[in-house]
């Protein structure tokens, strides 16, 4: 007697990466915001030093 | 009073493979978003003063990701009557596609980090503000007005009409009479906008148990309250001309769309029977869509002119 196959969702590994890929970009976006962000705070000033 | 259908029993379908990328996107309620991107970037455009373009494009990235994390904790809460709406029913939650804690999730993320890098990046003003914004959409409209009383969209308008004045804040780091006027426009527009959508979708919110004024107050006086609250919107509307924020291109743009709502929310309020009805107060939510927008627009266009000096 042979048993019906489990059912499986072929796309589900697919969603899942495309998540994964969607958080990576939005993590890497917010650390670029960040350091562009403290750059234009500091302004000109931050290559106002000794060297 | 609680007519609303809550049903926190209620289960959603379930996804097994897992949300979409998009889903969550929805989630966010990407057309409300652009309308509010519109009307802050407006609102940091009229400023007086200047802000840096960087800081400027970060600010009004916050205010895109408040406005999408509010409306991620309005369909977390809202899910077991947006099931029950055929306008909301295709959502990411009603439709199974997103569990309700991971939208939970992802407001309560969002929030915190739009308000935060607000303030870190404009000023805490600004940020205070838009952390207002969301808890006054969230919780305020979502979780008590909406249900509760047929004024929910009147109070809870000021949720949407707060974006300009944070667009404003972020620029100049206080709140003027400017930034109150543009926040009076739009809070005036809400009303008729959403009471013209629930005439025509009055069995949906009556299916959900949503306390909407034609549900509760009928619509003869529904379409008063209409005709009413267009007349206060119009004459809000020429005050930026009146006291020298605006000139002429804009005041005639105010005036001439205006007269076109007026004229819209007359017909819908002549109306007699249901099929007219229905069709009059779609046309005026369709056009009081174009009609903000207009109006907004019209605001920018005016100032760039000022600007560059081609009209007094």
């Amino acid at each position: 007697m042979t048993l019906p196959a489990p059912s499986k969702d072929d796309d589900a590994p697919r969603r899942r990466r495309r998540r994964s890929l969607a958080l990576a970009l939005v993590l890497g976006g917010l650390v670029l915001i960040f350091y562009v962000l403290t750059i234009v705070k500091m302004g000109p000033s931050v290559f106002d030093r000794v060297l | 009073m609680q007519l609303a259908y809550i049903d926190d029993s209620r289960s959603f379908p379930a996804n097994p493979g897992g949300a979409r990328v998009e889903d969550y996107v929805l989630l966010l309620k990407p057309r409300v978003m652009s309308l509010v991107v519109f009307t802050a970037f407006v609102g940091m455009l009229l400023a007086p003063s200047g802000i840096n373009p960087i800081i400027g494009a970060i600010a009004i990235l916050c205010i895109a990701v408040g406005a999408g994390a509010s409306g991620a904790l309005n369909m977390w809460y809202d899910a077991d009557i947006d099931q029950v709406m055929s306008r909301t029913a295709n959502r990411p939650i009603p439709a199974g596609r997103i569990e309700r804690d991971h939208a939970l999730a992802l407001g309560l993320v969002l929030s915190a980090f739009s308000v935060m890098l607000l303030g870190l990046a404009a000023n805490w003003l600004a940020a205070g503000l838009l952390a207002f914004t969301i808890f006054f959409y969230a919780v305020i409209y979502t979780m008590w007005l909406k249900r509760s009383t047929p004024q929910n969209i009147v109070i809870g308008g000021a949720a949407g009409a707060f974006p300009p004045m944070v667009g404003w804040a972020a620029v100049t780091g206080s709140i003027t009479l400017e930034s109150c006027l543009l926040f009076l426009i739009i809070f005036l527009w809400t009303p008729p906008h959403f009471w013209a959508l629930a005439l025509y979708k009055q069995s949906d919110y009556g299916a959900a148990g949503i306390p909407m004024l034609p549900n509760v107050a009928g619509e003869a006086h529904t379409k008063l309250q209409i005709l009413a609250y267009s007349i206060v919107l119009v004459a809000v509307t020429l005050v930026p001309g009146l006291i020298g924020m605006s000139g002429i291109i804009y005041t005639a743009a105010a005036a001439l769309t205006g007269v076109g709502f007026l004229y819209l929310a007359w017909r819908l309020f002549r109306t007699r029977d249901d099929k007219t009805m229905r069709k009059a107060g779609r046309s005026l939510f369709t056009y009081s869509l174009s009609y903000l927008f207009v109006v907004f627009l019209a605001l920018i266009v005016d100032h760039a002119v000022r600007l560059l000096g081609l009209l007094p």
